[in-house]
């Protein structure tokens, strides 16, 4: 295995297993980046239990809802998109990740309207509604916002990656045999799934 | 056979673009090298300014607020430029795939791409003292709510260093991979060299900790720009809290520090004894215990701002028992000089200076890390002085070690060795008049990062002061030397000059492109004396 990922140099060498690695690696710092945000909202949550309740109470439970099924599926498809390759059923494979870039579309297009309507009210940082908030519901929705927002950039990011994959795919740079940077942007779709996971209990279900 | 050197080689690009564009681990090492002297000068020249300015009491040279400024850039150039990526970098890219075999590192693109961050993230701080509110002056721990108040441009500052964690997290996934993937046939975990054992370790804390930083970073950006409540204490938020996320990253990084540093160590020390390392596998475990344990002792950076006491008992404990890793290091190295036909080179003595600076620099990080002695030293300058004996005789001093043992290796020319050793006396010299005075105005009292001082502390800070220039004259002898030897016309061909048993030393000097004609197979441990007789079944 070894004497065969160093046989050629440099970009030319083929390793798919050293490939997932480094993605599983990179993907290992990301799942830290929002640990540290986790640990912030375990703490504040502690100090000020009762203000999140009340401010999660404001919170649109049903776009957090509508939103996690909207990722959870584009998760599926993503993976179904792979199996496809991997069958040799290519259009179907692009097919999938067109679902999935429509899918995560839509939910930064509910992101948006979620964000306006808060807006809308004045709760915002520096906004006219927050002089009249507790400290906890003022972190609350700084963290809300925060971990909302940067949660958002990485599913941009990861669209990106899946419009890259289409491209791939059509120009047969990604094929049955060679799939590996699929797969990658596969895993890293589902990281920006399971971040949402945890973020709509921890926002939307606390009340 | 063509044996063209990958300094001389032309590819796709020529002249500077062959460089700047090129994906070679060797060249991508050079970069890396220029790089970072031409900003340790920097930040040394900054250290030189503030130790004149501690001459005399009240104004020497600069005002206040400049001071504040100077202290700042000095530990942010010195640590996120210099320190951190440091010896990875440079000796790490260039003798990592070497060492293991291999013809490159695992993404070699990616390691381009990480000078590029770390380049861009260098022109941000320069760019950050001439726009917005000027120079950060907050220290480089940025500690929150100061550094949410301050008018200095505190966001570009720490957007930059954001970038720069970035690189280093690109720099430790390539080297893990590498490590896991590119071995040579033969080469088993317990025949890597030791070196490498070290930057393994150093690779997982970089990728563990950096992001914790990077996250906290992004937050100090977002409450400055936006007003966000996360720390502030006006909008309900818990200083504290910026403390430990900080600490959570910034104490393991003393560890993506030295822990190379070590491995270096464990390299120079076989090769000078000329006798087999003493004791392979502890030293290797060594180093990933210290890279564990190192993650759970950042709240000894906090016992004095009201943390709990079980957890100050527990966080004083565990730095206690980060020594032990350290001490296994340093018994196993005495042990393989003893009885060893020790050869005095010079790269052999920058590794003795090592060991009795870093000893005094580590030692002096126990009285910190017991309760009682750190509440009465806390910021002071006996921690400026343990701060600098470990890392500045530490890393700082084995980057020049290492740069003098790799140096005909990586250029084909030798230096003089009688200049390089006398750079290293007044390294030495200057060294421990500079910092060692520090430890005792510490101890009576002297606080860290103030411009001014009582008239008692006065003799200690002319001392200090005069060592600095002590120790610039040394630093500036060794690099003069260095680069006196690169412009000579003589070149040495010999591979191995110091008679290493490690694979870099089987290869070309310098190293062509591929590094090897045919890919090696390793029967022995890496510092089995007989390797230099039947180095590898390739040749």
């Amino acid at each position: 295995m070894n004497n065969e990922a160093t046989l050629n140099h440099g970009h030319s060498h083929r390793d798919d297993l050293g490939s997932k690695m480094g993605m599983w690696l990179f993907l290992l710092t990301e799942l830290l980046l929002f640990g540290g945000m986790f640990i912030l909202y375990a703490s504040y949550r502690y100090m000020y239990a009762d203000n999140f309740k009340v401010a999660a109470m404001h919170l649109d439970t049903l776009i957090g809802s509508v939103n996690t099924i909207l990722l959870l599926t584009s998760s599926l498809t993503v993976a179904l998109s792979i199996a496809a390759l991997q069958r040799k059923q290519t259009r179907f494979s692009v097919y999938l990740l067109l679902f999935t870039i429509v899918a995560g579309g839509a939910f930064l297009v509910n992101k948006y309207f979620e964000w306006s309507a808060k807006i809308g009210h004045g709760i915002y940082p520096k906004g006219p509604e927050m002089a009249n908030l507790s400290d906890g519901e003022v972190i609350f929705y700084g963290l809300y916002y925060v971990m909302t927002g940067l949660h958002a950039l990485h599913v941009i990011v990861g669209l990106v990656f899946i419009g890259f994959m289409v491209v791939f795919i059509l120009k047969g740079k990604q094929t049955f045999d060679n799939f590996q940077r699929l797969e990658n942007a596969g895993l890293y779709w589902h990281l920006v799934d399971i971040i949402w996971i945890f973020l709509f209990p921890l926002f939307y279900l606390i009340h | 056979m063509d044996h063209v050197s990958y300094l001389e080689y032309k590819g796709k690009h020529k002249g500077l673009l062959g460089w700047l564009l090129s994906t070679d681990h060797k060249r991508i090492a050079i970069l890396y090298l220029v790089s970072l002297i031409v900003f340790f000068l920097v930040a040394m020249t900054i250290g030189f300014l503030m130790r004149l300015e501690m001459l005399s009491t009240g104004k020497t040279i600069v005002n206040p607020q400049t001071y504040n400024a100077l202290f700042t850039l000095h530990g942010v150039i010195m640590i996120f430029l210099f320190i951190i990526p440091g010896i990875p970098v440079v000796f790490g890219n260039f003798f990592l795939p070497i060492m293991l075999g291999a013809k490159d590192v695992a993404f070699p693109r990616l390691n381009l791409l990480s000078w590029y961050f770390y380049i861009f993230g260098a022109l941000l701080v320069i760019l950050s003292l001439f726009v917005g509110g000027g120079p950060i002056d907050t220290g480089w721990t940025f500690y929150v709510p100061y550094s949410l108040r301050t008018q200095s441009n505190v966001t570009l500052a720490v957007f930059a260093a954001f970038v720069i964690g970035f690189s280093s997290i690109l720099t430790g996934l390539n080297f893990i991979v590498t490590i896991h993937r590119m071995r040579c046939p033969g080469m088993s975990w317990f025949k890597m060299p030791l070196f490498v054992w070290g930057l393994y370790s150093t690779s997982w804390i970089q990728l563990l900790a950096t992001p914790i930083l990077g996250i906290t970073l992004v937050l100090i950006m977002a409450e400055r720009l936006f007003g966000i409540g996360i720390f502030d204490p006006a909008l309900g938020g818990d200083p504290l809290l910026y403390q430990h996320l900080f600490w959570i990253y910034s104490h393991p990084a003393v560890y993506i520090m030295v822990l190379p540093a070590m491995g270096l160590v464990s390299e120079i020390i076989p090769t000078f004894s000329k006798k087999d390392i003493f004791g392979y596998g502890p030293i290797a475990m060594s180093s990933l215990a210290i890279a564990f344990i190192g993650y759970l002792v950042w709240g000894h950076h906090m016992f004095s701002t009201g943390i709990s006491d079980t957890s100050r008992a527990i966080f004083s404990f565990l730095t206690f028992i980060v020594a032990i890793p350290s001490g296994v290091k340093i018994f196993n190295w005495v042990a393989t000089m003893y009885k060893g036909s020790i050869e005095t080179r010079a790269p052999f003595l920058f590794v003795v200076a090592f060991i009795i600076i870093f000893s005094i620099g580590g030692l002096t990080g126990l009285v910190l890390g017991s309760l009682n002695t750190d509440i009465h030293l806390t910021d002071t300058y006996f921690v400026v002085a343990h701060f600098h004996y470990v890392m500045f005789g530490g890393m700082g001093l084995l980057f020049f070690g290492g740069l003098h043992y790799w140096f005909p290796k990586m250029f084909g020319k030798m230096y003089n060795e009688g200049a390089a050793k006398l750079g290293l006396l007044l390294f030495v010299v200057g060294f421990n008049t500079l910092y060692f005075p520090m430890f005792i105005m510490g101890y009576l009292g002297m606080p860290r990062r103030y411009y001014d001082y009582l008239p008692e502390y006065k003799i200690y800070h002319i001392i200090s002061t005069v060592g600095s220039w002590i120790l610039i004259a040394g630093i500036l002898i060794l690099i003069i030397n260095l680069v006196r030897a690169l412009l000579k016309k003589e070149r040495l061909t010999e591979k191995n000059p110091w008679g290493g048993t490690t694979l870099e030393w089987q290869v070309d000097t310098p190293p062509t492109l591929e590094n090897f004609e045919e890919i090696p197979v390793v029967e022995h441990g890496p510092y089995y004396r007989d390797n230099l007789i039947k180095p590898g079944k390739s040749h």
